[in-house]
This record gives structure tokens, sequence and C-alpha cells, in this order.
């Protein structure tokens, strides 16, 4: 009898968890860790949105106030939303998607989780000892001379946790570059592994540039001068200019990855080739490129001048030529498909919905004229609000349903799940919908109190938050069950192609017991039995007999 | 990343055109040449980074892949000079905003 | 394949051409990021330099252009040594590759102790931005943008110098205790990749602080 090869859960000790090269393992650390920043992170949201259901600042001070919405960026964007698609999902399916036994560097990989720990543990402790006041943007003179708070180890936590992206978009490149399986040439590879190669090269090459940038700011707090300094002819709007040129592209590498998920979702559930495969493979390169000349559109009023201001806003514009053939292409998708909607589905197609206002919306705020009107309102919160959590964490969660079976060998309860898609959706709308509302009659972000005319809009967000708080604790909650009581889950229970379901679930410790051979582009459900078709090879022979 | 070994000659030849290099910066410096003394500083240390690149760091004999990685650092680079500087430049322009 | 090279294959390689084509390109993209870090200094010198360049032209002046050159010179003379190094890794030459990798060291030592040096001498002519900073000329004020880039930006290029003197020890041990063999010496190749960029970033260094104002 053939010798099974061991699941890669097998070992239980700690060492084994904690000194481990496996992709998949190092994956799965990922997402116990921003599990927690998660949680850190929605505590300080539900307390700005307790405070917010009344017009008088009576549950927080104002100081309270700015170090919670704080916490809340600085934790959301760089500790949860950053690393959730590449670090968890990413860490975990791309080696099996290229047919590869692990990444190109599975100590580095390593290493990376370990940055990542030290970063997050800086950060935590700036927390602990009162926090930052200035935002997650960290503008300078504010940041560099006149905050009274804990910025230098915030900073520090965010720089160090650069580098934990920097490692994993590194890997991530060659091992798209150097791994793949024999046939597996660049238009074979799945859509997640497209939009994965994109979003590292803005790992790879903006990451650095916010590290310098905070770290220029540090020493101008220690020092006492510095590079934006206006007494030695320094100019602040420098800082915003290279805060930007990462923390544009960085909305990239918070949306890309989601994409790429919704890619892989749309064609499985509906039982069909994606639409213009080449297009959307494209798409994600020129996002990733476009992402990185547009950054002034965050500048309109800081004094930038107008014609970079109007430069900056046309090239706004081009991004969205790429963002909408992807959701035209994913609508196309699903024209005359067999739909099933599996909770992951459910998750898909809310992204399509909500990532399209939020993009929509992106362009109301390209616009010159109209930012003017509305920059700093609670428009701008709601937008990008659509894009990193309608848009990211829906993709997320879509991803996580889709692949636990892969990641666990178990089945999450079905019905449970649908239940939990849907409550975020409504909870999302509601929070997040009125904020535009709010934002458009002048309320602006970031204030603790507020007149009282803009009470009705907060009261329905802040009821809404509680609703999507539900909607994020209840698959929490299933997920964990499902690890004991879920049904046992077969190799590809999804009937879904792709090399990572050609593995038995959970996968063996090098994944594939024999590298695997592609012979044909991703996607190949067949037209009319929404089957995944037969290999050339296997036709080859039915045909003979 | 080649599998020959290079002929100490090409280190040497090199090593001598970056001493030259280094010599020719210098003794432009001194010359009024106006703005072109920037361009022409910069254009010698662009073709000193090529010759370290090609031939100490073995590019030369490396994959079209390693070009692309060297070429999008300077590309990048480029593009975050040429935007934030665009800023600077165009700041003046407009007259209202003299004051 | 000979047993040597099936050690130094990595259990995710199918070749050790796959695996030298990996770790290189990788060195690369870092490299790549390298440059994006020091991207931020140097826009700040763009900038500035724009918008006050008789300033710089000024500051440039007090920074000694010979020290400046011999810098240069020996980062430059640090290289050959270096790609030296690694063709005595691949020949297996044991004590010619730890008498280059020791060399490599002695000249980026040598960079930090002249460095070092010129440091001392800015102090004492009190160029360091901050309280005790005293310049003669038109803009004091803004001369100080000009020392403070300088400070920060070589600053940040001797602290690369210094990691990359602790590589070459360190790879000279490993040279030394046969850790480091012919089969393995893509090691050093990515560290000679390391010390040549660190001696790019100095090739703009010299003419951008010390030759903008030597006129």
């Amino acid at each position: 009898m053939k010798l099974q090869p061991q699941s890669y859960l097998a070992e239980h000790t700690v060492r084994s968890w904690l000194l481990t090269h496996d992709h998949k393992r190092i994956g799965i650390l990922y997402l116990l860790t921003i599990i927690v920043f998660f949680a850190i992170a929605s505590v300080a949201a539900a307390l700005m949105r307790i405070e917010l259901v009344t017009p008088q600042g009576d549950l927080v001070t104002s100081e309270t106030y700015n170090k919670l919405f704080t916490i809340h960026g600085v934790l959301m964007v760089w500790f949860f939303l950053i690393p959730s698609i590449p670090a968890v999902l990413g860490n975990f399916i791309l080696p099996m998607m290229l047919g590869a036994r692990d990444v190109a560097f599975p100590r580095l990989n390593l290493l990376s989780w370990y940055i990542f720990i030290a970063g997050g543990v800086l950060a935590l402790w700036s927390l602990i000892h009162g926090g930052v006041d200035t935002g997650w943007t960290f503008y300078t003179p504010y940041s560099s001379t006149y905050s009274n708070s804990h910025v230098i180890s915030m900073a520090a936590g965010v720089f160090v946790a650069g580098f934990s992206s920097i490692i994993t978009g590194m890997n991530f490149m060659v091992t798209v570059h150097k791994m793949r399986a024999p046939g597996l040439r660049w238009f074979r590879l799945p859509l997640l592994v497209w939009s994965l190669y994109a979003t590292s090269l803005i790992m790879v090459l903006a990451t650095p540039v916010l590290a310098i940038t905070l770290a220029l700011m540090s020493v101008e707090r220690v020092w006492g001068v510095g590079i934006f300094d206006p007494k030695i002819g320094g100019d602040p709007v420098l800082f915003q200019h290279l805060f930007w040129f990462y923390s544009h592209p960085a909305v990239y590498i918070m949306i890309l990855p989601g994409m790429g998920v919704v890619s892989e979702l749309i064609t499985c559930f509906s039982r069909r080739r994606i639409f213009g495969y080449g297009y959307v493979a494209a798409a994600s390169m020129a996002i990733a490129v476009l992402g990185f000349v547009v950054w002034g559109h965050h500048m309109f009023v800081a004094g930038q001048s107008v014609y970079s201001g109007m430069m900056f806003s046309i090239l706004s514009y081009m991004v969205s030529i790429p963002s909408a053939i992807k959701v035209f292409n994913w609508t196309a998708t699903l024209h005359k498909g067999s739909i099933s909607f599996a909770t992951p589905m459910l998750y898909a197609l809310g992204f399509i919905g909500l990532f399209t206002i939020g993009g929509l919306t992106g362009l109301f705020l390209a616009a010159l004229a109209v930012d003017v009107h509305v920059t700093d309102t609670y428009f701008v919160v709601a937008h990008f609000h659509y894009i990193m959590v309608g848009g990211m964490v829906m993709a997320f969660m879509g991803g996580l349903h889709y692949w636990w079976p892969k990641i666990t060998g178990r089945m999450y309860p079905e019905f449970a799940g649908k239940l939990a898609a849907m409550i975020t959706f409504i909870g999302f709308n509601l929070t997040f919908f009125p904020q535009f509302i709010l934002g458009y009659l002048g309320m602006p972000r970031r204030y603790h109190a507020y007149p009282p005319e803009f009470q009705f809009f907060h009261i329905l967000s802040t009821a809404g938050a509680s609703i999507l708080g539900v909607g994020y604790l209840l698959p929490f909650l299933y997920f964990l069950w499902s690890l004991k009581w879920g049904r046992v889950a077969s190799g590809n229970p999804w009937e879904a192609t792709g090399l990572e379901w050609q593995t038995p679930s959970p996968p063996p410790t090098h994944n594939f017991e024999k590298t695997p051979v592609v012979t044909r582009e991703p996607y190949a459900y067949d037209a009319v039995t929404g089957k995944e078709e037969p290999q050339e090879g296997l036709m080859q022979q039915t045909s003979a007999v | 990343m080649s599998d020959e070994i290079i002929s100490p000659r090409i280190y040497f030849k090199n090593f001598g055109a970056l001493i030259v290099l280094l010599l020719l910066t210098i003794g432009a410096a001194y010359l009024d040449l106006g703005p072109l003394n920037f361009v022409l500083a910069m254009l010698i240390s662009l073709t000193k980074t090529a010759l370290i690149a090609l031939f100490f760091m073995h590019i030369r004999w490396g994959g079209k892949m390693l070009h692309l990685a060297a070429g999008a650092g300077l590309l990048w680079l480029g593009i975050l000079l040429a935007l934030t500087l665009g800023d600077y430049i165009s700041r003046g322009w407009l007259p209202v905003a003299q004051h | 394949m000979d047993s040597a090279t099936d050690t130094v294959l990595a259990e995710q390689f199918d070749e050790i051409e796959q695996q030298h084509s990996a770790d290189t390109l990788g060195m690369w993209i870092f490299l790549a990021t390298e440059v994006m870090f020091f991207g931020g200094l140097f826009a700040g010198y763009a900038v500035y330099r724009f918008s006050f360049p008789h300033v710089f032209y000024a500051a440039s002046h007090h920074l000694d252009v010979l020290a400046g050159a011999i810098d240069t010179a020996v980062l430059l003379c640090s290289s050959l040594t270096m790609a030296f190094a690694v063709r005595a890794v691949r020949l297996g030459q044991r004590w010619m590759s730890i008498l280059l990798l020791g060399v490599t060291a002695v000249f980026g030592a040598g960079f930090l102790v002249i460095h070092g040096f010129e440091y001392h001498h800015e102090w004492t002519e009190h160029l360091v931005p901050g309280g005790s900073f005293a310049f003669e000329g038109a803009d004091p004020h803004r001369a100080q943008m000009f020392f403070w880039l300088y400070f920060a930006t070589t600053g940040l290029h001797s602290l690369h110098v210094l990691i990359g003197v602790a590589l070459m020890l360190v790879l000279a041990v490993l040279v030394l205790l046969e850790k480091i063999t012919a089969a393995r010496f893509m090691t050093v190749e990515i560290a000679g990749l390391y010390w040549h960029f660190v001696d790019v970033v100095w090739v703009f260094l010299f003419p951008l602080y010390y030759l903008a104002g030597a006129r």
C-alpha cells in the first residue's frame, strides 16, 4: 500500500509552528496575528461610533477621539489590510496555484512574519503608553513638532512592518518568475497570481519611500530641525508628496488582491471562463503602474500648484479605465453562467457592487472643484471605506470561505455563512452610505462633536456599525466551530479548476506528490455542463476508445 | 548570473575607466558651464553606474529580468522626482499665487 | 548532479540554475527597493536645490572636494577587490578569497575613517544643523538645509557601508570554516551585488554634495 504523505497540519508542537518554513503555516501565523490587530482596531472604531451617537462630546474627550481614529487607521491599514490577502491567502495559495513546493525564499518568508510581529509590538507599545493623535497620515509639522503623543514609536512600528511587506513582495515576484510548474505560461496563470504580482510590484517599489519618509519625520522630531521644517527653508508639503507616493499605491495594495480573489470566485460559482482574460490580467498591471502617478489628488487643497493638481486629476481619471474593465468583465462572465449563490459568491457579488460605488465616488474626488467642496469631510471617509472595507474585506472574507476547506480540511456551515454575508452587506451599507450624505452636507471628518442637524445620519451609521460587527463576529465563531465539527472537505469541494484543488485538503507539506504539468488556460469550465473540461491528453484517450 | 568565470582583464579595464571618469567629473566641476555643469555631472555618474552594473555586478551576462529589475528602480525614482518637482516648478506660474 | 551541489540545492527548487537565478533576481529586486529608500532623500535634495540653488552652491563650497574624491577612489578600489573576491570563491581559491574579502572590508573601514574625520571637521566648523550652527553667507537659515540633507544622506550611506564591512568579515570567516565553498559561491555573489550598490550610491552623492559648489 502506498503511504499517504502527511498533511501540513500533522505536527502539533509550538516549535514546529514558530520555526516553520512552510508557506501554508506562515499564512496561518499571519492570519492569527491580523485577527488580533483587527479586533483592537475594531474596538477603536466601535468607541468612535458610540461617541458619535450624540452631537455633544460626552463619551470621550477630543484628545482621546484623535487617538482612537489614529489607532484605528494605523492598525487597520498597516497591520490588517495590507497583510490581509497577500500575506494570509497569498502565502497559502500562491505557491499551490503555481504548482510549486514552496515560495522561492521560505526562510525569508518566516522572517517577514517575525518582522511584522516586531512592528506590531512597537505599535502596541505606543498604544499602551498613551497612543498617537496625528491621524494615520502623520502629517508634519504636527507630527514632527507639535504633537505631545508617542509618534516615534508608532512610526517605528510602521517602518518595521514595512520591511515585512517588502520581503513578502520580493518573495512573491521571484516565486512567480522562477517557480511556475512546467507548461504554466504567463497567460495560463490564474488571475489571483497576476493581481498578487502587481501588488508585489507596489510593495517593493513604494514601501521604501514610506520608510524613509517616516524616518526623516522622526529624526526631525528628535533633532529639532529637519527636512520638512520651514525654519530652514523646508516645505511640509514635501512630506505629503513623499507620504502619498507610498500611500496612494498602498490603496491598490489594499484592493488589487481583492480583485484577484473575486476573479477566482466569479468564475467558479458561475461555472464559466473569465470574459477577456488578457484584459483582466493586463488591467492589474495597469492599475499597479498608473497607481504610482496619481498621488497628488490627495493634496488638491494642500498648497500644491494648480497645474500639478490638474495633471494629477487627469491621471487619476485614467486609473478608472482598468478598474472599470475589471467590473465589466466580471459582469460579462456572470452573463449566461449557471450561478450558484454559495457564501463566497455572495461576498464576491457584494464586492462588485460596493467597489463600483467606491470607485465612482473616487471619480468625484478626483475632480478638482468637487474635491474642494468635499475634502476632509465624511464623503472621503465613506469613499475609502467602500473601497477598503466594502472591497478588500469583502473579498478577504469571500476568499477565506472559499479556501477554508483547503486550509483546514473542513467545511464551514453554509447557512450561517450566507447569513453572515448578508448581515455584513446590509450592515456595511447602513454604516457608510449615510456618511456620503453627511460629508456632502458638510460634516468634517475627525471631529468628536458636531451640530445637531447631523445626528440622524450619525445614528443610522452607528446602528449599521453594530450590525456590521455581528457580521464579522459570526464567521469568527463558526470558523472556530467548523475546525472540530465541520463536515470533512474533499480535495476539491467546489469542483473548481486550478492547481490548488488538485491536492488533498489539507495539502501535504510540499503541496504536490508530483509536480503537475499544465496544458491549458485557467478556468476551463465546460460551457454546457459547467464541469471542468477534460484535459487534452485525456480527451485523445477517450476519442481513441 | 553567468556560468563562465570572467577574465581579470575586464575587471581591470572597468576599474581604469571608472577612475578616469572620476577625474573627469572633478575636472568638469571646475569649468563654468552654467546649468550644464549639473547635467554633465549626472551623465558621468550614470555612465559610472552603468559600468559598475554591467561588469562588476555581472548584469551584462544576466537575463532580461535583471535588466528590467535594475531599470525599474531607476524608472520609479524618475517618477518620484519628476512628479514631485513638477509641483515646485509650476508653483510660480500662476500670478495670483504669489501673495 | 554531484553530491556537492546536491546539498546546496534547497528543497523548493528543482535545479541549481533555477535557484541561482532566483537568488540573483531576488537581490536585484531588493536593490530596487534600496534605490527608492534613498529616493526620498534625493527627492528632498532635488526640491530644495531647485528652490534655492545659490544657497546650495555656497554651502557645498564648505565640503572638502579632495576628501570626497579620495572617498570615491577608495570605494571604487573596494568594488574591484569585491569583484575579484567573488571570482576567487568561484575558482575555489580559499586563501585568496579570504584575503580579498578582508581587503574589501579594510577599504570599507578606510572609507568610514576618512568620513569620520570629515564629520569631525564639519562639527568643529559649526556646520551641523541645530542650535550651534554658524554659517557666514547670505542665507544661514537655508544653508542648514543643505547640511541637513548632507548629513542624513551620507549618514545613511555610511550605515550601509558599515553593514557591508560586517558582511565581508562574516563571509571571510565562513570561507575560512569552509561553510562557503565554490559550490556555494552565490552567497558571496549576492553580498557583492550589495557592495557594488553602495558604491553606486556614492557615485551620485559625490557630485551632488561635494562638487555642486566646487567652483
